[in-house]
């Protein structure tokens, strides 16, 4: 048909455009988005390349309620956008939700209550169906299948739907008896759920567990035998045992890394920059300055800010760069030094002012406000290469209680986007400014955050996006939103 | 070491460890491994050691085995083994409390970080020595248990490592196999696996069936948690890595280092060359890796295939020395140059990077080569080296001198306990960028001291 081939030729001149387009950025190498610093990955605009390691993977998790299937499946949906791996999570309960607007009591989930039943079902094929939606139309990567999934027959549909549709699958089951996590569990995420808006606590309390009891006797957990082909991961008593079994891939492989690296015991994470510098003061960026007189008058303020705060067994950390290691010396514990959380380079731009970087590169100005996430500075750093190099830092960060974590801008905004969720086109343009330590205490599923400021004045640093990117701007236009300096 | 040098400068070339990386662990990890013989034990062991010692963990393996072979010089047959050998059980507690005194001595006297313990330690009563003795010591302990009932792998194993061994110069084959064997069933009357719910509180890691499955228990902190991690993603797949550095580029041809330059016309030959040499050895599913730089991406080009290119592939960062000549950098900073050659793979170029800080941003990449099958690595100098010590267990002395000339391709195939090393030229003229470590390398030096091993260019 005409439409056919109209089709076709389009395709062909699609492969033709992108292949000219991959050999201009291979030569350029400015606007770079070829990722694959630390994964690596086969990328779309490689068209004519055959995609063999990218089929997307479904997560399903299994357990009874109340084992932080939920949890884990947010944290872990988090984390594999963070790294640039679009992830999304399908929550049954939400399903069923929508459809039962009111929830009773635990009766709707006992196991002969047909009505329920019929229900329930439908809302886990209603999620499946949007799973398949998001993974083969929408560009989505990993979908996360968060429900009980707690028999073998209902884990046998999600298999069968899965290679019908070219998905990879892998378990994650949570087991847990310790009656002490349970009821902590269902305090701090059950109690708020609109199922039981209309429930004092006790009878909250009392109505889940008897939900939690319907669950109980059909349950048939992952076996090592009767499941050996199946890929998993089986986590014991919140983290104390894990089993693993068949990782097919790297992304399996890297989240039962992540899995194994994250805990719930309660701690915060500090997060502030080193105190004002000099180049700051002279509102250069990068490079390698000391503290200016305020920035010294900071570094007290947080050395007294961080005893006030009576933190157990608190873990400093810091760049390799002076200014940050200035600002640990006056907090006067022992810190560790993380080239990883230097700050990003700027290339050749290191040292010089924004008015500078408009008269000498107009043109890589305007890239970069036209795509600040992605745009790497000649010689230097993007925002996406920040957060792969920052990943070894987060990964460790989630390993260790408490820790204040001593950086700098663009390292701050990174970080900050992990564990508040921010996208790629929000996280480079996040308030980090000087002089303000970040208070972050993970709570129910995602982290209560406490700005400090320690009242001592400093240089804003923070450039918003103009309103115009374009590379045909005047100068004006351009240095709109530079902050005020020296 | 170095006089009196300002502070700034210190900070420059600081090598802790924990500068580019946290604390590993204050108190020494004992690591424990547990199995069967031909479970592979010693495998795990030498990899994991070589592992570690790579990204900067000082780590030795201590196998029993050999300090029974010191005790009994010449091996008969299985018999020694035998449960009821009251004269043998003798000799070989003896030889598990002598190396434990190596192991204290490893870590109190020569800054050990890591041991590992590399025997059978089947028993309950083994086990509970050896925690006995770590926990008097102050270590942490963290076992590996290799658990597979495959006989076809059991006798692979065998094949490979045991017929070879100091035991079996005297025997035959056949005969070498049966005695293994029967030694084999010796321990496993006595074979007590390591029980999740019994030993619930120790840390352990147990492998089933080269991989299939593992189960992990109670990891301690950050170390054991990388242990664990790369034990996962390590396999026994026969493959072979290939390892080349780009074609040569204009730069190379000028002496000069860094930058991103294209290829030269030699250069050029070369990728057609390797494209041809890759087609000959008819590999199947080959992945091919480059940098971001353009010389390695026009390598790869040549050869038709998909490739995926990596960041960590980049060359060494040479700051405020890119894009210059041997020559110029005497010119413009001596001592810089000096202080270069006096500790090549920590220094750090002003701005730049250390051959330590590579070998940490590689480390992603060797995780994901231990993952893969077949791979061609298309990268750089330094790269290549840092990849290259990995493979074949070097220093970081050595390291920073390994030869990795242009336009050859070296073919890494794991073998035993180590790995097959095979060299290709391909015939391709390249100018030669090797520079050797100078006799003089005293920042007081004259010039001509400095530049005597520069390589020729133009």
């Amino acid at each position: 048909s005409i439409s056919g081939r109209v089709r076709s030729c389009f395709h062909i001149l699609l492969l033709y455009t992108s292949r000219l387009e991959h050999q201009n950025k291979a030569l350029t190498h400015k606007t770079r988005t070829m990722r694959g610093a630390s994964r690596s990955k086969n990328t779309q605009i490689l068209d004519k390349r055959v995609c063999m390691t990218n089929c997307p993977t479904l997560i399903v998790t299994v357990g009874l309620p109340a084992r932080g299937k939920t949890y884990i499946s947010k944290k872990l949906t988090r984390y594999l956008n963070w790294i640039d791996v679009p992830t999304k999570e399908f929550n049954v309960g939400q399903y069923r939700r929508e459809c039962v607007k009111i929830y009773k009591s635990f009766e709707f989930f006992r196991p002969d209550n047909e009505e329920g039943l019929k229900i329930r079902k439908q809302c886990a094929l209603a999620a499946l169906n949007d799973v398949r939606q998001f993974l083969t139309d929408e560009g989505g990567q990993v979908a996360v299948f968060d429900a009980t999934n707690t028999t073998r027959e209902r884990r046998e549909t999600i298999i069968r739907f899965a290679e019908q549709n070219g998905f990879k699958v892998f378990f994650v089951e949570s087991v847990c008896e310790d009656p002490d996590v349970i009821a902590e569990n269902i305090v701090q995420v059950k109690l708020g759920s609109p199922d039981y808006t209309h429930c004092n606590t006790e009878e909250a309390v009392a109505d889940f567990m008897k939900r939690i009891k319907c669950y109980e006797n059909s349950y048939q957990p992952l076996d090592e035998e009767l499941d050996r082909d199946l890929s998993f991961i089986k986590i014991i008593d919140v983290g104390r045992r894990y089993l693993v079994n068949r990782v097919q891939d790297h992304i399996q492989s890297r989240i039962v890394y992540y899995l194994m690296n994250i805990h719930i015991t309660p701690r915060s994470i500090y997060l502030c920059r080193h105190g004002e510098s000099d180049l700051n003061v002279k509102g250069r960026i990068g490079g390698d300055s000391g503290l200016s007189a305020r920035g010294k008058q900071f570094a007290d303020a947080l050395g007294q800010f961080i005893q006030s705060q009576n933190i157990s067994d608190l873990k400093v950390w810091t760049s390799q760069m002076k200014r940050t290691i200035q600002t640990a010396e006056a907090v006067g514990v022992p810190y560790e030094q993380w080239k990883a959380l230097n700050e990003i380079d700027a290339g050749v731009c290191e040292e010089l002012m924004y008015e500078e970087i408009q008269l000498k590169f107009p043109l890589e100005f305007a890239l970069r406000d036209q795509d600040k996430y992605r745009y790497r500075y000649p010689k230097g750093e993007s925002y996406e290469d920040l957060v792969q190099r920052l990943e070894p830092v987060i990964m460790e960060l989630e390993r260790q209680e408490n820790v204040l974590v001593i950086c700098h801008q663009a390292v701050m905004r990174c970080l900050l986007a992990y564990f508040l969720d921010k996208t790629a086109e929000e996280l480079p343009y996040l308030k980090c400014p000087l002089h303000t330590v970040l208070k972050l205490t993970p709570v129910a599923y995602g982290c209560k955050v406490e700005s400090v400021c320690l009242k001592v004045e400093a240089v804003n640093t923070h450039r918003d996006r103009p309103m115009n990117v374009d590379v045909s701007r005047q100068a004006e236009e351009a240095l709109l939103t530079v902050p005020d300096h020296q | 070491m170095m006089d009196a040098l300002p502070k700034d400068f210190l900070r420059r070339t600081r090598c802790d460890s924990a500068a580019s990386r946290p604390q590993f662990t204050n108190c020494p990890t004992m690591i424990v491994m547990v199995g069967l013989p031909a479970r592979g034990k010693t495998y795990i062991s030498k990899k994991l050691t070589r592992y570690l010692n790579w990204i900067g963990v000082p780590t030795q393996v201590f196998n029993l085995g050999q300090y029974r072979r010191e005790a009994v010089q010449t091996y008969k047959n299985y018999e020694f083994f035998r449960p009821d050998n009251e004269e043998a059980m003798k000799i070989r507690r003896a030889c598990a409390s002598s190396a434990m005194k190596d192991i204290a001595n490893y870590f109190a006297k020569e800054q050990g970080q890591v041991a590992v313990f590399d025997a059978t330690n089947t028993t309950r009563e083994r086990r509970g020595v050896i925690i006995s003795f770590a926990k008097e010591k102050g270590y942490k302990v963290f076992f590996i248990e290799s658990i597979c009932d495959d006989p076809e792998i059991i006798e692979a194993n065998i094949m490979q490592v045991k017929l070879s061994s100091p035991d079996y110069e005297n025997y035959d084959k056949e005969e070498a196999l049966v005695d293994f064997l029967k030694r084999i069933d010796c321990y496993k009357m006595s074979y007590v696996s390591l029980d999740e719910e019994k030993e619930r509180h120790l840390s352990f890691i147990k492998i089933f069936n080269v991989g299939s499955r593992y189960l992990v228990n109670r990891v301690q902190d950050h170390m054991q948690s990388r242990i664990v991690y790369y034990l996962m993603n390590i396999h026994v797949t026969p493959r072979s890595i290939y390892l080349s550095r780009h074609g040569e580029s204009e730069l190379n041809l000028l002496g000069r280092i860094g930058g991103d330059s294209g290829l030269s016309s030699q250069g050029l030959k070369y990728a057609r060359a390797l494209s041809e040499f890759i087609r000959g050895q008819s590999i199947k599913d080959l992945k091919v890796w480059t940098s971001h730089m353009r010389r390695t991406i026009q390598t790869a080009e040549a050869l038709g295939v998909p490739y995926e290119q990596w960041k960590a592939l980049n060359e060494i960062d040479a700051g405020v020395c890119e894009e210059m000549t041997y020559e110029e950098i005497q010119a413009t900073n001596p001592e810089e140059f000096a202080l270069r050659d006096q500790d090549k793979y920590r220094y750090r170029y002003p701005k730049g990077e250390s051959y330590e800080d590579l070998v940490h941003r590689l480390e992603p990449v060797i995780m994901e080569l231990e993952r893969q099958e077949n791979v061609l690595v298309i990268c750089h100098q330094a790269v290549m080296r840092c990849l290259l010590a990995y493979f074949l267990d070097k220093s970081a002395d050595d390291l920073p001198y390994l030869k990795c000339p242009l336009h050859t391709v070296l073919k890494l195939t794991p073998l035993a306990y180590g790995c097959k090393v095979e060299s290709f030229y391909l015939n391709i003229q390249a100018v030669n960028t090797h520079r050797d470590k100078p006799t003089d390398v005293n920042i007081a030096r004259k010039p001509e001291e400095a530049l005597r091993t520069v390589p020729e260019h133009l």
